[in-house]
């Protein structure tokens, strides 16, 4: 459970941010209803508002198993359960960085593990006012007639890993849709399967008391221009939202994990100026405002240039009714892994390189951040992979 | 669907680096436009720029819409009431009282007309749309052909108007006006159906793209009729359902949102509930059902009075700019705008000035209520007076 402060914290938000407290009615039951009302509602609300404090936001590490792997391999590290626990430790305990952050989505063998002395990272960071996350889906596959396009797996028996989840300290959940744009995609089956998933995942997690986060990924892979990005982006959120308004999710009680708004990886670059702007209006046209924030995917882009455009989509003079935040994987750990390199003595060093990637990012949700003077090995590289699979 | 517009777009788009300009997507025959600040490249027409200001012009602070677009027929019950007959110069006699009302413009930010008002003008000579003009109030025009049956439905209608919609749309954009509006209907009591609420919103959907195309800003109205017993709860759900259904065709019908107005209904229990609700109560489901359904790029949400009494109306609205809104939050009033000017007018020249004053009385009551600033004390007891009618056809 939400510690009281935590919770006292996250009602006073959620008050300052949704100006207006959403209606939760005792009227007795209708047979149907505008969008759930059950046990958890007002939680689900807090709890989502708690995530979207300017300041703070998500760390991203539910890498499973196959793509921890991966990253192990690259700086050398044998992938076993003991080296994925120390990772883990080193980014949890690492001094300073919990403030800045409001959630963290762990894989499910995380989930369940603890410190080296002993005590349950759920702990650590319930302490640290973080709020514990869970991974929930079960990957994608390929939808028949399609040029490659796919679907997200893992409806079968989610209510019951929910409640275990929620049992376990899990206070949010996330899935993630992957569509991708090309000569005849994202087609419209594509949309209209991915936007389903979506919202019966969202509500299913709703009646279990976990936050939802909507991640509809439309990959950077190709050539195309920013504006096919806006166009595709917009008409894949507008889907998403009519299928959670279909399905009867509570949209105060929901956060959405979108992609920016970008050129293609083989596309010309912009300024991040034209990338805050062409994602800010995107949403603008897409997103109610009550969805109490917005967290983004980093996608691929370096640890910096993630940093610099969610700064750039602060200090942009628009109506934003929602916060604009992070849910960094790749964009958060990059240097951090490349210090750590799996030795005990550089722990020191990777936690630092954390701290600092926590930093920028906390004050990229203010519009404050000024770049990095000296940026850490890594902090520049490009994470992009192509046709990246999770 | 996105065939062609894919086409058009990796066509027409050159990449766009920070300080070059971008070719805006062209449809065929339009006039090329380069604006020197690109404000919307993504689904842009050639009317686009045009539709974004004319859009916030309406959506001004303290500014919301007279709404004066009665058919001949509505009008004629009007005129009734006071002794008039409906002929044609008894309509433009009381449209150019309206219109005329000296100040109008500071509290209102557009007018709605039928058809033949549009082409109207005063007794002297000078053209309705101009007198509109000249107090910064942008003429309007109702561009729908009214409710009939729905077939194979719960009883529930639906609307008509959308043969040669563009071409009467382009007249009407040539005679000045520079919004459309187009009123369909949804009945609780009749269930709404699934097929009534998804015909309302195609409707107005393809009203709205063919609207923008012809350069009118178009307001978007599914009115929830306030007929039934209904508590407010329901109203609720079937608000949500209906605004979640217009968005989404909107969207398909790649409607520009920064160039729409919307009118609905408030929140509120139905005319025969055995409750009513308070200002705040009103507020409260109606504002819970804005955020949910409303996106920000939408500049404006204009509140039609359905019925309400003259202070209802105004008392709603005000409760409802308590606190910042992302989107301006006003009103387009008909019979809660007129419905004192009318009694007072009761046809005779004498009666013009007081009428008028009426009028702006209202209007300032409207526009205070807007920037949440309105106090009821002074209010007449006409204006007091409930004006819902069951069944009310328009």
């Amino acid at each position: 459970m939400i510690s009281s402060s935590l919770h006292q914290l996250s009602l006073r938000l959620s008050q300052k941010f949704s100006l207006f407290s959403p209606l939760l009615s005792s009227h007795q039951a209708s047979v149907t209803m505008s969008c759930y009302k059950g046990k958890y509602a007002d939680e689900l609300i807090a709890n989502a508002a708690y995530i979207g404090t300017p300041g703070k936001g998500i760390l991203a590490a539910d890498e499973s198993t196959g793509t921890i792997g991966k990253r192990f391999e690259s700086i050398n590290v044998e992938n076993v359960e003991s080296n994925r626990r120390a990772l883990r430790e080193l980014l949890f305990t690492t001094p300073g960085a919990l403030q800045h952050l409001s959630g963290v989505i762990l894989f499910e063998e995380t989930l369940y593990q603890k410190t080296a002395a002993g005590k349950p990272f759920v702990d650590v960071m319930k302490e640290g006012g973080v709020l514990p996350g869970i991974k929930v889906d079960k990957g994608t596959v390929e939808l028949a007639g399609t040029n490659g396009e796919t679907t997200t797996q893992g409806l079968d028996g989610l209510a019951q890993r929910c409640q275990q989840y929620y049992k376990a300290g899990a206070r949010f959940a996330k899935w993630r849709a992957v569509l991708k744009i090309g000569p005849n995609e994202p087609s419209q089956l594509a949309i209209n399967e991915n936007a389903n998933g979506l919202a019966r995942y969202a509500i299913i997690c709703q009646e279990n008391g976990l936050v939802p986060i909507v991640e509809p990924e439309i990959l950077v892979d190709g050539s195309h221009d920013i504006d096919r990005c806006a166009d595709v982006t917009e008409r894949v959120l507008a889907a998403c939202y009519k299928a959670l308004n279909d399905h009867h999710v509570l949209l105060e009680g929901t956060l959405l994990k979108p992609n920016m708004v970008t050129p293609g990886s083989d596309a010309k670059k912009v300024a991040p100026e034209v990338i805050a702007e062409y994602t800010v209006r995107a949403l603008q046209r897409t997103m109610p405002p009550a969805v109490p924030a917005v967290v983004f995917l980093s996608g691929g882009q370096s640890e910096e240039e993630a940093s610099v455009n969610l700064n750039a989509m602060n200090k942009l003079k628009a109506k934003k009714p929602w916060t604009l935040t992070f849910s960094f994987g790749r964009a958060l750990q990059q240097s951090t892994l490349k210090a750590w390199a799996g030795k005990e003595e550089n722990v020191g060093k990777a936690q630092a390189a954390f701290l600092t990637r926590c930093k920028a990012n906390s004050e990229a949700t203010l519009g404050t951040y000024k770049g990095s003077s000296s940026l850490s090995e890594g902090a520049s590289e490009s994470l992009h992979v192509k046709d990246y699979k999770y | 669907m996105a065939c062609s517009s894919v086409v058009k777009l990796n066509a027409a788009s050159s990449s766009w680096t920070a300080g070059q300009k971008s070719v805006v997507n062209q449809r065929p025959g339009s006039a090329s436009r380069f604006p020197a600040r690109r404000v919307s490249v993504v689904r842009a027409g050639s009317y686009t720029d045009e539709l974004i200001k004319t859009a916030k012009s309406i959506a001004s602070p303290g500014r919301g819409i007279l709404a004066i677009d009665e058919s001949n027929a509505t009008c004629g019950k009007r005129l009734d009431s006071i002794g008039l007959d409906n002929t044609e110069t008894n309509r433009q006699a009381y449209r150019q009282l309206l219109l005329t009302t000296p100040g109008l413009g500071e509290y209102i930010s557009g007018a709605i007309l039928f058809e033949e008002t549009l082409y109207q003008s005063t007794t002297d000579g000078k053209k309705f749309v101009d007198c509109l003009s000249d107090q910064n109030i942008v003429p309007g025009i109702k561009v729908d052909k009214g409710l009939v049956p729905l077939p194979g439905s719960n009883n529930e209608s639906w609307c008509q108007g959308l043969d040669g919609l563009a071409s009467r749309s382009a007249e009407y954009y040539k005679q000045g006006a520079r919004f459309a509006k187009w009123r369909t209907v949804v009945s609780i009591p009749c269930g709404p159906s699934a097929l009534a609420v998804k015909e309302a919103a195609w409707g107005l959907a393809r009203y709205a793209a063919i609207s923008q195309d012809n350069g009118l800003v178009p307001i978007v109205e599914p009115e929830i009729l306030l007929d039934g017993d209904h508590p407010i709860e329901r109203t609720l759900e079937v608000a949500e359902r209906v605004w979640s259904e217009v968005f989404y065709y909107l969207a398909e019908n790649n409607v520009v949102f920064e160039g729409i107005l919307l009118k609905p209904s408030m929140v509120t229990p139905g005319a025969e509930h055995k409750e009513k609700a308070s200002p705040d109560t009103v507020a409260n489901y109606t504002l819970t059902m804005l955020r949910r359904r409303v996106p920000p790029a939408v500049p404006g949400i204009m509140f039609l009075s359905g019925g309400q009494s003259e202070a209802e109306a105004t008392l709603n609205l005000n409760a409802m700019n308590q606190t910042p809104n992302p989107w301006h939050v006003s009103f387009s009033y008909a019979r809660a705008l007129q419905n004192t000017v009318l009694k007072t007018w009761q046809g005779r020249p004498e009666n013009i000035d007081a009428a008028q004053q009426s009028l702006l009385i209202r209007a300032k009551a409207n526009s205070l209520a807007q920037l949440g600033k309105y106090s009821a004390q002074g209010e007449s007891d006409e204006a007091k007076k409930g004006m819902f009618v069951k069944g009310y056809t328009y």
